[in-house]
Order: C-alpha cells, then structure tokens, then sequence
C-alpha cells in the first residue's frame, strides 16, 4: 500500500483516538469536579453518584467497542487488515 | 491426555474448532459448578459440618486449576509465554477479567464503598477507566509488535541506546517494581482465604495456596495460566452475584440490584439523618469525645500515665483477688495488665492510636461519610471547610488519574493481549475484558449500599442479646474485622458502638441474606479464585522478565528454546517461595503497597511506551531517563510522605505535601515528569544515526499499520 494511503489511515486513527479520549476525560474528570453541584436525584441516585458508579462505566465499554468497530472497519477500508486471522 | 485446548488427538484444530472445543469445555464446566454447589448444600441440610464445607470447596477448586495446568503442560515457546497466540478475544476477555480482578477488587473494594461512599467510586472508575487507555492507545499495536513480554517492545523501539539493553532493564527492574508488591498482597489473600475457609493456620494456607499457583504456571505458563483464569472468572463472578442478588429480592424483590439500589440509597440516607438524631448515638459520641479527652490529657506526659495506669489495673486486679470477684473478671483484669504498654514510648504510640480510634468514633456515623455525600467540608462553609472540600476533591481526581493510568500500564495485563491472534481480535478482545470487568464492578456499590441498609435498619437499634451469631463468630476471628462493646451501657446496638472492617463486608453479605454456609463457602472460593488468578499473571510476569529478558534477551541469547523455557520455570519458583516468604511475614500496610504499584507502573511504562507508538523522535536515552525520573519523582514522594515508608527508611524530615495530594497518588507527578523528560531529552540530544533512524521508522510503521509485515 502507498505511503499516502498509511498517512491518512494513521491520521483519522489519532482524530478518532483524540475526539474518544475528549468523551473519556470529560466523563471522568468533567463530572467528577463538579459533582458537588451535579447532584440532582437520578432513579433514586444523585446524578454524580450514579455517573461515577455505572454511567461513566458504560460510556467506557461503549468507547472501546466503538473505537474496535470503527478500526477493524477503516483497516478494511483502507485495505490495510492483516493478511490472516 | 491429548484432546484439550487446541488439539484433537494430537491434531491442530482450527480456529473455528478450536472455538467450539472451549465453549463444549467451559459449559460443562459452569454446569458442573452449579451442580457441586447444589451437591454440597444438600450435604449441609444433612448436617455436615462447615469446616468439611470449607476443606471441600478449597481442595476441589486447587484441585480443578491444578488439573487444567496439567493438561496445559508445554515446553515449546510461544505456547509458554504467549498461550500460542490463539486465544480467542472473548475467552481472552475473560481471563483478563480474573488476571485483573485480584483479591482487592473482590474481598476489599466493597468494604471501601461501605465505609467511604461516594469516594469509594475512585477506585471504581479508576479501575475500569483505563481500559480505555489500553484499548486506544496500547493493545492493539502492542499484538502487532508480536513478541513475549512488555520489556521486549522498550528493548525493540529503543534499541539505539546500547542496542536496547537499558531500556529492556528498566522494563525489567520497573515490572518486577510493580508486580512482585502485588503478588505479596494476593499471595496474603490466600493465606487469609484458606485459614478462614478451613481453620488451618495462615502460613500453611499460603503454602497450600502456593501450591495450586505454581502447578498450573510452573508446568504450562501463560497457556495453563489463561485457561485457568476463565474458570476462574466464572467461579469468581458467580461467587459475587448470588449474595447480592439474593439480597437484593429479600429487601426490595427484585432480582437485578445494580437497578435499584438507587432506591435503597435514598433510605440509606433517610436513616442516616434519623441515627445522627438519635439521642442515644449522641450519648455513644459524647462518651467517645470524653474518652479522646482523657488520651489527649495522658499524651502530655505518657511515662507518668502509664505509672498510673499500672497502679490503677494493679489495685483492680488485688480489689477483685481479695474480694468475691469470679474468675473471669480476674482473668480480664490480670490480661488487662499483662496488656498495658511495656515503656514509655509504647505508651505513646498506644494512647495516640486509642485516640484515633476515640476521636472517628466521636464524629457522626462513626466517622463514616454520608454514603451519597461526594467529597468531605463544605464549598459554601468556613474556610477550613472549603479547603477541607477543595482537597478532598483534588486527591479524588489524583487517585482516579493514578490507578487509570496505572491500569493501561500494568505489564501482566497488557502482555495478556500477546496471546490473541490477531490485531483486530486484540481490539475486540480489551471489549470483552472491560464488559467482564464491568460486571463485577457494577455490582460491587450495589452490594455496599444493600448491606448499609441491611446493617442500618435491621442490626442497629438490636439488644445486645438478640444480635445474630454471626456477630459473634467474626469477632472472635478477629475484632479489627468485626466488633460490638455496648458502650451507653442501654443494652441496644448504636451504630457507634459497631466497629466493621473492610474486608469483611463481602463475606458477611451471604449470613445478611440469610444463605446457607455454602453460599459463604462459594464466597471465600471466589474471594480465592480472584487472588490466585492474579496471582499466576503477576508470577508469569516476573519470572518471564527475568527469564526471557535478562537471561535470554541480556546475558545469554544463543540459549536453545528448552534452555530458555527451563530457566524461567526455575525463576518462577525462586520468584513465588520469595514471594510466599515475604507474606508470611505479614507485611503492614499491605494496602497501600498494592496502591502504590499503579503509580509506580503509571510514571515507569506508560509514558515510554505510548510515545514509543505515537512519536517517531522519541530515543532509547530519553525513555531510560524518562523511566527512571518518573520512578524517581513518584518513589521520592512516596518516600518522604508516606507513614510506614518513613519509618521503614528512618526519614525525619517533615512532611510536606504538594498542593495536599496523598502519597498514594504519587504518580500524578511521576507521569507527567516522565513524559517531560522523554520528549526534552529527545529534542535536545543529536539525532541517532540513519541507520538506527530508518531501523525506528519501520519498526513504528509496522506497529502502527496491521498489513505491514514483520522486519
């Protein structure tokens, strides 16, 4: 494969590992700080207290499943996948 | 006995055989579980006796790892170190999931949710949060590096400094840093598991454990290693759902408590308002504050205090010989005295630690947080209370940053995704693993919020003598786990006068549901299968190091495969007597070792090997230094902040935190200088020559891009 053709797999690879990475520390980081504030009832939970305990899990093996969906996808797209399984 | 795991007689089987041979094996497996569980309960109806339930759990299941290590035996390579690099991405999910999942996360992590609440949530993201790290950032091209351990990958990429020796060592010294602190801990847990399980005593229960760990690793590697985790991941889950689920229908009715336990917090909190209020829980307070006022009055003059404290226990002891006291009360009051701190010195230490315990007791809920509060003080209160609440805040962040990072650089987790077959498989594999994980650890607040209710509700405001057996039971095993003393003397259970440890929260959870003994049984198995399961990949990972990068890779790299093989199965067994030795000597503050292990991976792995994939510039010189500044930096702080490492190291200097952060988040600095010092040192040093530079590209490319061939 070209040279060309690696550089813009590699490229939408980092936009995505970044735009991904941007949700997780959000999550995790963003709502942590302010979960004082965030603490609204939530199915009997305050809002910050369920985040930190299954929403921001969830929002973790969504992360990964997604970026695993949309890689094994782009090395096909890009003709890029290993040659055997 | 050939026809296990990969092969038919003798025959190779496909992937898509292969597949179906594990689903076959593992299905009778769960099914044979259950029905051995079920077995043993009918046994229990019959009257057998606890401790034969114990032995028989514990026997069958080192039993079980040690039978699938010997149908896992190999010598070959590949197959020794990386499983042959075909295992599946589910079933790798799920031995990463026990490999993962180690006696802290099963036995203790509950316990800290019941006694922290809201901050206990750190460790509950922080641990699973990092897959993320591990899935975007390192799996994936670290399969397609394709080779034995995590040393092997710095050896490779930096192999312009001294042709990759320094870089290799540091992964050396820095895995075995992180794991063998690790392994102590899991190999503590054994011990703990096995004594409680079968009385025996707790060195011999290491011993007994050691045994059923070294089998499987000693005679199959990670080949053994992995089919047994995801037997033991199936132990170990099963093991932590029953209890809470059964829980969860007895107090709400419905059998998914990750559901609604929402609801049964908003009680939690309901009650804790009530049993501030209590008049009572005041009295038990107030009593403590005058306790913590007393110790406060003898710490002024210790040598004095225990002079008087003598003479007082002393005149007890002869008022009661010379009068009608019984011999019980005359047996406390001599144990009393035989009891009392032998110098001035120790009378020091044991009136300050009394008041420790005096003044947590004096403050609401005995010093436990409210359950839904997030962080400690106030931001709209005093000063004090908004530095209190701005620190409080701080080091949660600090500690979820630490054991994130700490996460994606463990190396007996990340050399887990070695062993599948393929990059994408690798990519879907850390899915897995997370789902597995998540499971769990959904489950673990769950658990500690029913078991508050249950405590809160049910056993507080109990007479003493109606309180159930098991109260009893523990206490006797050990107070620090579980202990009552009427201390108003009401003759009624304030939750003052409870003192629960963490550890015991997930073991009591069977007896709260009101489960037969084999539940518990199943329990402490589990709890077992959890510290083994980590146990052996944090073993494999040592010994691997020693044996495949410093003997092989360093001192000797013309020794045959068998040679190779032979000497890491001997280090393995250096490794884990070491290992049981240490634990047998009941190490303090084991907790906080295991703690410090994630900071310490997180400022030595992760910034060496995420800039080894993502930046081309990065040198061998820069990552060696970059590994040991951040090891330094974190050590350093550990060092001069942290109680028992300041005695250990006989510091006296004072203790001076930056910006408030705990010891134990020692890695938020460690990381970043790590990272600063590669890419400094890169930019500034000459460039390597084009030889090195060119060797660098294509061994980047072809981590980076999955068709690119090996060099």
């Amino acid at each position: 494969m070209s040279a060309q053709n690696h550089r813009q797999y590699w490229r939408k690879n980092r936009i995505v590992i970044a735009v991904l990475l941007g949700i997780w520390f959000a999550v995790t980081f963003g709502v942590s700080y302010f979960a004082r504030s965030l603490s609204f009832t939530f199915f009997g939970w305050p809002f910050s207290f369920w985040v930190g305990a299954q929403g921001a899990l969830g929002v973790y093996v969504a992360i990964i499943g997604f970026y695993a969906w949309y890689m094994n996808r782009l090395d096909a797209l890009h003709g890029v996948e290993e040659e055997s399984d | 006995m050939a026809g296990f795991f990969g092969t038919r007689d003798g025959v190779r089987l496909t992937g898509q055989q292969f597949k179906a041979q594990l689903k076959r094996f593992y299905s009778w497996y769960t099914l044979g579980l259950v029905l051995f569980v079920g077995l043993l309960g009918m046994a229990e109806r019959m009257g057998l006796p606890r401790l034969w339930i114990g032995s028989t759990f514990l026997l069958a299941t080192i039993a079980l790892y040690a039978s699938i290590g010997i149908m896992s035996r190999t010598t070959e390579a590949s197959e020794y170190y990386v499983a042959g690099r075909r295992v599946p991405a589910l079933y790798n999910g799920m031995a990463t999931g026990a490999d993962w999942m180690s006696a802290a996360s099963f036995i203790g992590l509950a316990g800290t949710l019941y006694l922290t609440g809201y901050n206990g949530l750190a460790f509950i993201m922080g641990w699973t949060g990092g897959y993320c790290l591990v899935a975007l950032v390192l799996a994936p091209y670290l399969r397609k590096f394709g080779q034995f351990t995590i040393p092997d990958f710095l050896g490779e990429r930096y192999s312009d400094c001294f042709g990759g020796k320094l870089p290799r060592l540091m992964g050396v010294v820095a895995a075995i840093l992180c794991s063998f602190t690790y392994l102590v801990a899991q190999i503590f847990g054994v011990g703990l598991i096995t004594s409680y399980l079968t009385g025996i005593a707790f060195e011999l229960g290491i011993f007994l454990g050691l045994g059923g760990i070294l089998v499987c690793s000693f005679l199959g590697g990670m080949r053994a290693v992995t089919w047994t985790q995801v037997a033991q991941y199936i132990i170990l889950v099963l093991a932590y759902l029953i209890p809470v689920v059964w829980l969860s229908v007895k107090q709400t009715g419905v059998p998914v408590p990750q559901v609604v336990y929402g609801y049964q917090m908003e009680k939690v909190t309901a009650r804790e308002l009530h049993i501030n209020a209590d008049p009572e829980e005041q009295k038990v307070r107030a009593i403590y504050q005058q306790r913590s006022d007393v110790l406060a009055e003898k710490l002024k003059h210790p040598g004095a205090s225990l002079v008087a404290d003598r003479q007082a226990a002393n005149d007890k002891l002869n008022e009661l010989k010379s009068g009608n006291g019984n011999v019980q009360d005359i047996a406390a009051a001599s144990k009393a005295l035989a009891n009392l701190p032998k110098d001035e010195a120790a009378a020091r230490k044991a009136y300050a630690q009394a008041k420790a315990v005096a003044d947590t007791k004096s403050l609401p809920l005995g010093g436990m947080p409210p359950h839904a509060q997030q962080f400690a003080g106030n931001p709209d209160g005093t000063p004090k209370e908004q530095l209190q609440y701005d620190t409080s805040r701080r080091n949660f962040l600090a500690l979820v940053f630490c054991l994130m990072v700490g996460t994606a650089a463990l190396p007996h987790i990340l050399s887990r995704y070695y062993t599948v077959p393929s990059v994408r498989q690798a990519r879907q594999s850390v899915t897995w693993s997370l789902l597995f994980i998540v499971l769990l650890y959904f489950t673990a607040p769950a658990l500690a919020v029913l078991v508050k209710y249950e405590i809160f509700t049910h056993i507080v405001g109990m007479p003493f003598d109606q309180l159930p057996a098991w109260v009893n039971a523990w206490s006797k095993i050990d107070p620090s786990l579980l202990s009552v003393a009427d201390v108003n003397k009401d003759n009624v259970l304030q939750l003052g006068e409870l003192t629960i440890g963490g550890d015991v929260v997930v073991l009591l959870t069977p007896e709260l549901a009101g489960l037969p003994y084999v539940i518990s049984g199943l329990v402490a198995a589990g709890g077992l299968a959890a510290a083994l399961s980590t146990a052996d990949g944090l073993l494999l990972t040592i010994a691997n190091s020693l044996g495949h990068d410093l003997y092989f890779k360093m001192i000797d790299p013309n020794a045959s495969t068998v040679s190779r093989v032979t000497v890491s199965k001997i280090l393995l067994l250096v490794v884990a007597l070491l290992a049981a030795y240490v634990a047998a000597q009941k190490p303090a503050d084991i907790l906080f070792l295991v703690s410090a292990a994630f900071s310490f991976a997180a400022a030595s792995f992760f910034p060496a090997l995420s800039l080894g994939i993502f930046w081309k510039r990065a040198t061998g010189l820069a990552a060696s230094l970059g590994m040991m500044s951040g090891l330094g930096v974190t050590f350093y702080y550990m060092l001069v902040n942290q109680p028992w490492l300041r005695s250990a190291f006989g510091v006296t200097s004072p203790i001076a935190l930056w910006w408030g952060i705990e010891p134990i988040s020692a890695g938020l600095f460690g990381v970043p200088v790590g990272f600063a010092v590669i890419v400094l040192v890169s930019l500034v040093s000459p460039r390597p020559s084009p030889q090195v530079q060119q060797h660098v590209e294509h061994l980047v490319e072809h981590v980076r891009y999955p068709d690119i061939k090996k060099l």
